[in-house]
């Protein structure tokens, strides 16, 4: 089960992020993970929030670009090494990552991986054989959701 | 040294004289456009005009204008006034998409061309015992074939270089001791600079004067490579819908180029009523050849702005002086030598999926002009990585400089975040203006 992501693009200039962040909060939107890719002029903020259509139309409605992209979720066993056997369980399948970024998980038991990749399907079947336990919308969210 | 023309009867002549000649020449080359090019023909003709009600130059004002949009229209052949097996050259603008105009030359059109160019020279304080470095590019462009044969006729040495390949052009100037320097100005800055990275002074070289033109540059500029060439630089002036550069030249008192009166007579008018303004005016500029074969054009509207002198001149020459311009009439750029006209670029963003949303932003930094293009993304090409982004900012970049010749740095940005000023977007931010 892929969770939903929202994408931001954000100009790299001062009051850019902040922007975006007090309209969700304004908005009453509970942020559970957050990511961003930056280059000089502009970066793009990950976001995985407790309403994406929400948010989305939120931000729309404010002129600010965003898409909603589907990321695969993983728990991470709280020992060394495992990130990277995730990680190697997918190079062997040829699953190309294309970012990752890592997470608390709501009850605050464990680590969570958000991953992009070409094939979500794919990903989830692998990682799942391998004996990695994929994460749900509403594992991330916990309770509060 | 004292006071040198190439051609001391023509560009010291007295006004009488002078206007006695541009008459006579005028009355000639109404009548050889009028029967040879159809084209202008039928404007005369929609005007009421004939060839025999132009007694002289105070009649030049009756004549119908021209513009680049005409050219365009007749491309290739329309203005053409000679049969085709009388030319022996045609050169090109560097404009692309539509906005090429190709002029055509016989021996005489070459011939008159490169003596102006040879006047710049000699202005410039060379004679036949100069070594003229001309790095202008060659071939369809004006820049190096007209300093070339100005060179020629001069009797200098020529080192025929055209542009690029620095290393190279450092190693002939400084082996074979060039003393004049012919070519852009952002790339005699270029130079400047290159030298002192390898470690020369500048009075390592045996430079002693530039002639410097296709392109705007400021005071501040002139100053700046005079001091890191160690030499006098000098303006030039031209295009090649009139034949190419060496329509007008500075002399040693550098205040406004002379116009080379005897081929090429110049106008200011009001670019929205066409009125001829009086002289001190600041207006378009408007050039009639003289005796020209080929491709003789009457009443051409260069777009140029500038201001007409025609005080004396302390060097001696007569001929009228035009000012630096001072902008375009039209919404034309001229980035490092090449015309660009803002539409290229919303071709090329309207054929590659993005709405017209952009602005242009030109700047000078040390000396070279630089080109960046904001384009606004929209929800349909939105990726979430950055690496497509990045990719998109690239193939952007490369489908411009596949039209304009130039590299511009491309930047998406969010949809709306270009300024609009009453609804319409600011296309254009030239900040080299601001410098002077």
């Amino acid at each position: 089960m892929a969770i939903k992501q929202l994408s931001v693009f954000v100009e790299n200039k001062r009051g850019g992020l902040v922007a975006i962040t007090d309209l969700l909060a304004g908005h009453g939107i509970d942020m559970s993970a957050l990511s961003i890719a930056d280059t000089q002029d502009f970066g793009i903020l990950r976001l995985i929030v407790n309403d994406t259509e929400k948010a989305k139309d939120a931000l729309t409605a404010n002129g600010i670009l965003v898409k909603v992209t589907e990321v695969v979720g993983i728990e991470i066993p709280d020992k060394p090494g495992e990130l990277s056997r995730a990680l190697s369980v997918l190079d062997a399948e040829g699953i190309n990552v294309e970012y990752l970024y890592a997470f608390i998980s709501a009850s605050g038991t464990g680590a969570y991986v958000a991953l992009r990749v070409e094939d979500n399907v794919a990903a989830e079947s692998a990682l799942t054989s391998a004996g990695f336990r994929t994460v749900t919308e509403k594992d991330v969210r916990g309770n509060k959701g | 040294m004292g006071q040198r023309y190439f051609n001391k009867e023509i560009e010291t002549m007295s006004r009488d004289e002078l206007s006695a000649l541009q008459s006579e020449k005028l009355k000639k080359q109404v009548r050889h456009v009028y029967d040879n090019v159809p084209y202008y023909r039928d404007l005369m003709d929609k005007k009421g005009v004939k060839p025999e009600d132009i007694g002289g130059i105070e009649d030049l004002h009756k004549l119908p204008f021209i513009s680049k949009s005409d050219l365009r229209e007749t491309y290739p052949y329309g203005m053409l006034a000679v049969h085709l097996s009388d030319c022996v050259r045609i050169q090109s603008t560097s404009g692309t998409t539509g906005k090429r105009v190709i002029a055509y030359y016989t021996q005489h059109d070459i011939d008159l061309w490169e003596e102006c160019c040879a006047r710049a020279i000699v202005a410039a304080g060379g004679s036949k015992d100069d070594v003229v470095q001309v790095c202008y590019g060659y071939g369809l462009f004006t820049g190096g074939p007209g300093l070339n044969g100005g060179s020629h006729k001069v009797g200098s040495l020529t080192l025929p270089m055209s542009s690029g390949n620095t290393d190279r052009q450092i190693q002939f100037m400084m082996d074979l001791k060039a003393t004049i320097l012919c070519c852009t100005p952002s790339y005699a800055a270029y130079i400047g600079e290159s030298l002192k990275e390898k470690g020369y002074k500048p009075e390592d070289n045996s430079l002693k004067a530039g002639i410097f033109g296709a392109e705007p540059w400021t005071e501040e500029m002139r100053r700046d490579i005079e001091k890191s060439l160690g030499i006098k630089a000098y303006d030039i002036y031209g295009l090649t819908e009139t034949s190419g550069p060496g329509v007008a030249f500075e002399c040693a008192e550098q205040k406004g180029m002379h116009i080379n009166e005897d081929h090429f007579l110049a106008e200011i008018i009001d670019p929205d009523t066409g009125e001829v303004l009086p002289d001190g005016e600041k207006g378009e500029l408007v050039f009639t050849s003289l005796d020209k074969e080929a491709f003789p054009l009457l009443r051409y509207r260069t777009r140029d702005i500038c201001v007409l002198k025609r005080e004396r001149c302390s060097c001696g020459r007569t001929h009228v002086r035009m000012s630096k311009p001072m902008g375009r009439s039209d919404d034309m750029l001229i980035i490092r030598g090449v015309n660009v006209f803002p539409s290229q670029i919303e071709t090329v963003l309207i054929n590659e999926g993005y709405a017209p949303n952009y602005r242009i932003e030109v700047d000078r930094v040390n000396n070279s002009d630089t080109l960046e293009v904001f384009v606004e993304l929209s929800p349909e090409n939105f990726t979430d990585t950055v690496g497509a982004i990045t990719a998109m900012e690239k193939k952007l970049s490369a489908s411009i400089t596949g039209i304009l010749g130039i590299h511009p740095v491309v930047h998406l940005v969010p949809p709306k975040s270009i300024a609009r000023s009453e609804g319409k977007a600011v296309r254009v931010v030239d900040r080299r203006k601001l410098h002077d």
